[in-house]
């Protein structure tokens, strides 16, 4: 060959500059990424589970012709959505200009308020007769002098049951009926014992852990106002008579083998709905939702709503807030107080179920009066918007996921027969100390 | 009988240091580089070509590495104000933490009994491949197949097969008599069934490498070992598996590595309300995921999950190490029995 492939000395040199720079720059580079250059404005909505804002973006986009909105993280849970918030908040970077923040993690985020915007210093103060009294100083930080976020949905409680499971087993099958055969958790026992005794092929509940929740939300509500943390601040697992209580009844309803032991949340969960393996199970509001998207159309009218034993109580309910590393803060606060108005209250509801936390909105029509298709035309206004008002909030503390979950996971030891319930006591205890002090 | 075994293993000797005019090739030998810039280009231009690598392995792998030590000594909530320097309180606090000690032997225990098989596995099969057959490119590419597919759809997929009650291998065992085993929540069929999982992706790729390998043995040892009387099983194991000794180290390493670090097998294998747990009793739960435990939800302890992190380091430097003083220990006694 006349003419050689290689490059002369000078070039190489060059090519290898080239290379190393070239690889660096692109491994570092970044660029702005800000504006469409047409004054359009996109702003980013991160939400876990079913918020139910679609419609209301579209309304909302139709008149701001201006604003932009993607959502992100919908049917997510809030396992995988709560990391990925902090992460983004600790690194200044990454996170919506409107973020879901659930109840329970909530008091995490007020220890260091600085992540957010003070809605007060925009006008948020003459909105709170807007909501219920508690759910507005849920998301008060700073002595009240901060809020943090504005209410979306409350958890009031219900029990969700197959009617076609009931009436296989001899129950009655009417609502009002089904109410009525359980006040207390007690008899909701006895009912189980005559439903397992019929030998239908179906559990009686899912998981001990669902039940264990709604329990000692009812008991810390009625008694203490506070479950494993006192006001205070200081762990109280071991000492509350609302979590003994609660733990104490669990382990009847285990112990009288009604349980499914499907563990909440997992695949076999998913899979045991589908396949009509168990008859209740307890249903904050926004659990409809998740019921009708795991069960399927096939089981449309098969499920019925009533009353929850134990009297009412609240589970569950998120905030939204905007953080201060949004760039388009103003919008931002301006959307999340549509989607926190009364109406934007509504509109949620009636496209995916979450109880409004609005009186405005509990007391609207479209809400008291609203049926759901799907669990048999049941009034979900009625049974879940009833008591929404008078609910009495759980105090949580600083730790309070990371203790929950060492509390039902030590009941979810004694479900499957890892541990006695003494021992699993003791866990609940020792580990949910563990992790407070972590 | 003479099997000179060293023919394969380069030796030391034989790795002269090169200098620059041995990089120039077979060219004509009068070719002598000309003027500064040449011997300038000659002297660093292979630094500049290497760069790339060591620049993101300084910004992506170095950096972060020392940035978590640093973290790992403080007392870094994820959410908070301030981080407090608090020395090595963590890794005082770790050593006295009993779920960290439960997630150590849970790595190990998964590394063993998923590693051994599958290095066994994976030789047989190079073995196998290596013969005259029909189809052999489909074949060699086939045992990769696995490999290729996505862990995480693999490991949902296995999670469905070991489901207590709705799973295929439950249904299976019930055919045949045996009781259904709870998968997640029995400590040793977690174990097992998450090695699985490691097995079937990795088997093919480490069989490739033994390959690959065995093809640069040269043909001549085993037709003078034939004719010696040697049966194929003591080729195997008197030519085959010495000459292999590197190949078989670099493998044992990177599966120490991979080994240790697993996380997506596990962490979806188990699901359900916290499945960074691993089960109820924390039954399968390894040290990245006890890391992210820390690290991320529930706790936000930034400072504690590095601690955990650089204990893992440390854990596979060690294990690393072992394994490389064992393997060199059977290869030379295998070689000591020619």
């Amino acid at each position: 060959m006349r003419f050689s492939l290689r490059f002369s000395g000078r070039r190489r040199l060059a090519a290898a500059a080239a290379a190393a720079t070239g690889v660096l720059l692109a491994a570092t580079g970044c660029g702005g990424d800000d504006g469409a250059g047409d004054g359009t404005i996109t702003l980013t909505v991160d939400v876990f589970g079913q918020f139910g804002y679609e419609e209301l973006y579209k309304e909302y986009m139709a008149t701001n012709p201006h604003i932009k909105i993607v959502e992100r993280g919908t049917g997510g849970n809030l396992d995988e959505y709560s990391p990925k918030l902090t992460q983004w908040l600790a690194a200044g970077k990454g996170a919506g200009d409107v973020v879901a923040i659930e109840e329970g993690l909530m008091v995490e985020y007020k220890a260091n308020p600085k992540n957010f915007v003070n809605l007060l210093d925009h006008g948020a103060g003459e909105l709170e007769g807007n909501f219920l009294p508690w759910k507005w100083n849920q998301g008060l930080a700073d002595n009240g002098k901060h809020l943090i976020g504005l209410g979306t949905d409350v958890g009031g409680m219900a029990m969700c049951y197959r009617s076609d499971l009931f009436a296989k087993a001899g129950l009655p099958t009417d609502r009002e009926e089904v109410g009525k055969l359980w006040p207390t958790w007690q008899d909701y026992i006895k009912v189980g014992e005559r439903f397992t005794a019929a030998d239908t092929g179906a559990a009686f509940l899912d998981a001990a852990t669902n039940t264990f929740n709604t329990i000692v939300l009812q008991e810390a509500g009625k008694s203490t106002g506070y479950h494993y943390y006192d006001t205070g601040d200081n762990l109280v697992v071991e000492s509350n008579p609302a979590v003994r209580r609660a733990w104490d009844v669990t382990v009847d309803i285990i112990d009288s083998g009604l349980s499914g032991k499907y563990g909440a949340w997992s695949e076999e969960w998913v899979a045991a709905f589908k396949q009509a393996k168990f008859a209740t199970i307890a249903c904050p509001a926004w659990m409809t939702g998740v019921i009708e998207g795991n069960a399927g159309a096939d089981a449309k009218g098969k499920w019925d709503i009533a009353a929850v034993p134990g009297g009412g109580g609240n589970w569950g309910g998120s905030h939204l807030a905007v953080p201060t590393q949004s760039r388009h803060q103003a919008e931002a606060i301006a959307l999340a107080k549509f989607l926190t108005s009364p109406q934007g209250h509504v509109g949620a509801f009636q496209a995916k179920g979450p109880l409004p936390s609005s009186p405005q909105a509990l007391d609207d029509p479209a809400v008291a009066q609203s049926t759901n298709g799907y669990f048999s035309d049941a009034p979900v206004g009625l049974i879940f918007g009833g008591g929404a008002k008078s609910l009495k909030p759980v105090y949580m503390g600083p730790k309070n996921q990371a203790v929950r979950t060492e509390v039902e996971n030590a009941i979810r030891t004694v479900e499957l027969g890892q541990r006695s319930p003494a021992e699993g006591w003791k866990d609940a205890v020792d580990n949910s100390k563990k992790a407070a002090a972590k | 009988m003479s099997l000179h075994v060293d023919v394969g293993a380069p030796r030391r000797g034989s790795h002269s240091k090169p200098r620059p005019a041995a990089g120039r090739g077979p060219g004509p030998a009068d070719r002598r580089p000309r003027g500064r810039f040449s011997r300038f280009d000659l002297k660093y231009s292979p630094y500049f070509y290497i760069a790339p690598f060591f620049l993101l392995f300084a910004v992506f792998g170095a950096y972060p590495l020392g940035y978590t030590l640093w973290v790992s000594l403080h007392d870094w909530d994820l959410l908070g104000d301030e981080q407090a320097f608090v020395g090595l309180a963590n890794y005082r606090a770790l050593m006295a933490d009993s779920d960290f000690w439960n997630s150590v032997v849970n790595t190990l225990g998964i590394f063993v009994i998923s590693t051994v098989p599958q290095l066994l596995l994976a030789l047989w099969l190079a073995n196998l491949l290596n013969r005259q057959l029909r189809a052999r490119t489909l074949f060699r590419m086939g045992v990769l197949i696995p490999n290729i597919t996505s862990t995480a759809a693999v490991a949902i997929v296995f999670s469905q097969l070991f489901s207590r009650e709705f799973g295929l291998i439950n249904w299976t065992l019930d055919l045949v008599g045996v009781d259904a085993i709870d998968w997640k929540a029995n400590r040793l069929a977690s174990w097992v069934a998450i090695s699985t999982m490691v097995d079937w992706r990795w088997t093919g790729y480490n069989a490739l490498i033994f390959l690959a390998a065995m093809q640069a043995i040269p043909r001549d040892l085993y037709e003078s070992a034939a004719i010696d009387g040697a049966r194929p099983i003591r080729q195997f194991w008197s030519i085959t598996v010495p000459l292999l000794k590197p190949t078989i180290i670099f493998a044992v390493i990177i599966s120490t590595i991979g080994g240790l670090q697993l996380f997506t097998e596990p962490r979806l294998f188990n699901s359900g309300p916290n499945p960074i747990r691993g089960g109820p009793l924390r039954e399968s739960q390894t040290m990245t995921m006890y890391m992210f435990e820390n690290a991320f939800a529930p706790n936000y302890n930034f400072g504690y999950g590095s601690a955990v992190a650089w204990m893992l380091f440390a854990l596979i430097v060690v294990i690393a190490l072992v394994n490389v003083v064992i393997i060199r220990r059977l290869g030379n006694s295998a070689r000591g029995g020619q």
